[in-house]
């Protein structure tokens, strides 16, 4: 591997890297997020499939 | 929308981005990505993908969200209804079908790739794949996908494909019929971070290989990744008799391949060494080509996808760093874990030859091989294969929404009786697929036509429909609502000028290559074996491929024609469509 191979092969991993964790901190961090990550016990509206179906 | 039909939608934000995300993040991250890279030069190659992803990929992502959202907020969720409601034209409406037509047929074979994977994975734990020569990697896969007989996929035990098919099959459709936030989200919810650990654990193991075999020690793990990263290549050439043009004879990489080359090359008039520069590289039009083919098939962008997941969004939902998470995510997973994982894996054990290959030929033919003389190979080899399964079910599940979102519209039907309609179109046209099986035919066709030439279709649609039909501003508008940060500005132009012409040139030249067979660099025209199936030597499979792609395009238009929810869309006030 070349200097210039490990220049490129850091700078774009590191790009790409930064972009992804920048972006899930500002997604986790946004105000009114964290009330909805565990809803999963929740009813949820797909349960109106049921009545749909039924 | 009437208060007494509650719509489906996501739990949480990170739910609805690691879906998107899940539905991008496949087997091309960590086979075909990686190939494409070192077949170019890594630092060429890597300049004109992220020119491409920021012209392509992000302008068609944001413009399919932002799409997405507002169809859904009037009441639609499929791609017809979203298109017809937010341009009122019937033209839009029926290319809009395309969005619904693309997931549906790729689900049909995507799932016996998908299958594939499984089966490696279950097999490498069953210590059933320890190969010593390519043609014991190459003769097994053949028996398990059935590549020499129409039918022998057909196969049920471990070492055929067919239980592993009628699990994911069912799989998928368990999940798809829990819904979007328990089905779905819920399963990409651990399914992603789990395919990011996993891809982590290689990444360590790929990394710490060093050199695995002392008699060729140019065979090591950093070669394999100078192999792919190297800005400059080196190539051995040789001078064809009678001619002064260079051909090239092989790529060289590591110290002792160079000290052989320049050996050879000084004792021989008609050889010499040399270094094809980034610029140079930069100059070859089929880079260009595969990086933003790349970009445009890695993202899942033009594939009906997203514009149905966003539907499911709420009005001030944020589509703008929704859609720039998904896609930085599915750049991570291709960049930072594929595009160090597969082929200096290949390298490490196999050399240039078996770090250069297609998708499958490198995913299931040289991989194989590497786990089998890696040591631990038979755990790490498992969990590869199960990586790449997790990677595809996430994918085939966002193929399937689409499909249900379209029936519960056009019939007027519930989710549950949608998933089982749409289970047995796709179970029919996956049992084509598969039955079919000998030289992988009708997958191959049905990837050429659909997963790669209709795409290009809708997402040039789509951008137009964003830019010009929608309207710029009002486009942006549309994004804009309930963002952290808007769109930056300068995205105007792009989306509405630089997108579309870059994607009507791309889609122009591959056409005139991949359909009608000429070079661009060489200006020699070979029909593709596409059209030679077609109209030259005439394949009955691949048409009969093309009679299942135009079935299936009927039976949706027709859906569409005479579903008055999707008539009404492009009814200026509907009264029976969705609400403004």
């Amino acid at each position: 591997m070349t200097l210039g191979g490990w220049i490129i092969m850091l700078v774009s991993v590191g790009t790409v890297s930064t972009l992804f964790t920048w972006c899930i901190y500002k997604v986790l961090t946004t105000e009114g997020e964290e009330e909805k990550l565990h809803g999963f016990e929740a009813e949820t509206p797909d349960m109106q499939d049921k009545e749909k179906d039924s | 929308m009437s208060s007494s039909k509650l719509k489906d939608t996501w739990n949480s934000r990170i739910g609805v981005i690691l879906a998107v995300s899940g539905s991008a993040v496949g087997l091309g991250n960590f086979l075909r990505f990686p190939g494409l890279a070192a077949k170019h030069g890594g630092g060429a190659f890597m300049l004109a993908y992220f020119f491409s992803f920021l012209i392509i990929g992000l302008s068609i992502c944001w413009a399919e969200w932002a799409i997405g959202r507002a169809g859904g907020q009037k009441g639609y969720n499929s791609s017809p209804g979203i298109m017809g409601i937010l341009t009122r034209k019937p033209v839009i409406k029926y290319l809009g079908v395309l969005g619904v037509l693309i997931p549906v047929m790729i689900y049909m074979y995507y799932v016996y790739i998908e299958a594939w994977c499984l089966g490696y994975a279950v097999n490498f734990l069953a210590g059933n794949l320890n190969f010593t020569t390519g043609e014991e990697s190459g003769a097994f896969f053949g028996n398990f996908v059935g590549i020499g007989e129409n039918g022998s996929a057909f196969g049920f035990g471990i070492q055929q494909v067919g239980w592993f098919l009628v699990a994911v099959f069912i799989l998928n459709f368990y999940l798809i019929y829990r819904g979007i936030s328990k089905g779905i989200e819920l399963f990409c919810k651990y399914a992603m971070p789990a395919l990011i650990v996993l891809a982590m654990v290689i990444l360590i193991r790929v990394l710490t290989l060093g050199t695995p075999d002392p008699t060729t020690p140019d065979r090591n793990a950093a070669n394999g990744l100078g192999y792919m990263w190297n800005p400059t290549k080196i190539h051995l050439e040789e001078k064809s008799e009678g001619s002064e043009s260079w051909t090239k004879l092989e790529e060289i990489i590591g110290s002792q391949a160079t000290t052989e080359a320049e050996t050879r090359a000084a004792s021989d008039e008609s050889l010499r060494i040399r270094e094809v520069s980034l610029w140079e590289q930069l100059l070859n039009f089929q880079l260009w080509l595969d990086a933003a083919g790349q970009i445009f098939f890695s993202l899942s962008i033009g594939f009906g996808v997203i514009i149905n997941y966003a539907s499911y969004l709420k009005r001030r939902d944020d589509v703008v760093l929704s859609g720039l998470a998904a896609t930085s995510a599915n750049e991570f997973c291709e960049v930072a874990l594929g595009g160090l994982i597969t082929v200096p894996a290949a390298f490490t054990f196999l050399g240039i030859a078996g770090a250069a290959g297609s998708t499958l030929g490198l995913g299931f033919n040289a991989l194989p091989m590497v786990f089998s003389n890696m040591p631990a190979g038979q755990f790490f080899g498992f969990l590869f294969f199960f990586l790449l399964f997790l990677a595809a079910v996430t994918s085939s599940l966002s193929m399937l929404q689409p499909g249900i979102a379209f029936l519960e519209e056009s019939m007027d039907i519930g989710r549950h009786r949608s998933v089982a309609l749409l289970g047995l179109i796709t179970a029919f046209g996956c049992g084509f697929v598969v039955y079919f099986s000998k030289d992988l035919k009708a997958l191959d066709t049905i990837d050429f036509w659909v997963g790669t030439f209709l795409i290009f279709i809708l997402a040039t649609t789509q951008i137009i429909v964003f830019g010009w039909v929608i309207g710029l501003e009002r486009g942006l508008k549309l994004a804009n609502e309930g963002a952290l940060f808007p769109i930056p500005s300068i995205y105007g132009f792009i989306m509405k000028y630089v997108t579309p012409s870059f994607l009507l040139i791309i889609f122009f030249f591959w056409t005139l290559q991949n359909i009608f067979g000429y070079n661009v660099l060489t200006g020699e025209f070979a029909y593709s074996s596409y059209i030679k199936d077609l109209f030259i030597e005439p394949d009955r499979v691949a048409a009969y491929s093309l009679i299942l792609i135009g079935l299936v395009l009927a039976f949706l238009k027709l859906l569409t024609f005479i579903s008055p929810k999707l008539k009404a869309s492009t009814i200026s006030n509907p009264e029976t469509g969705g609400s403004e």
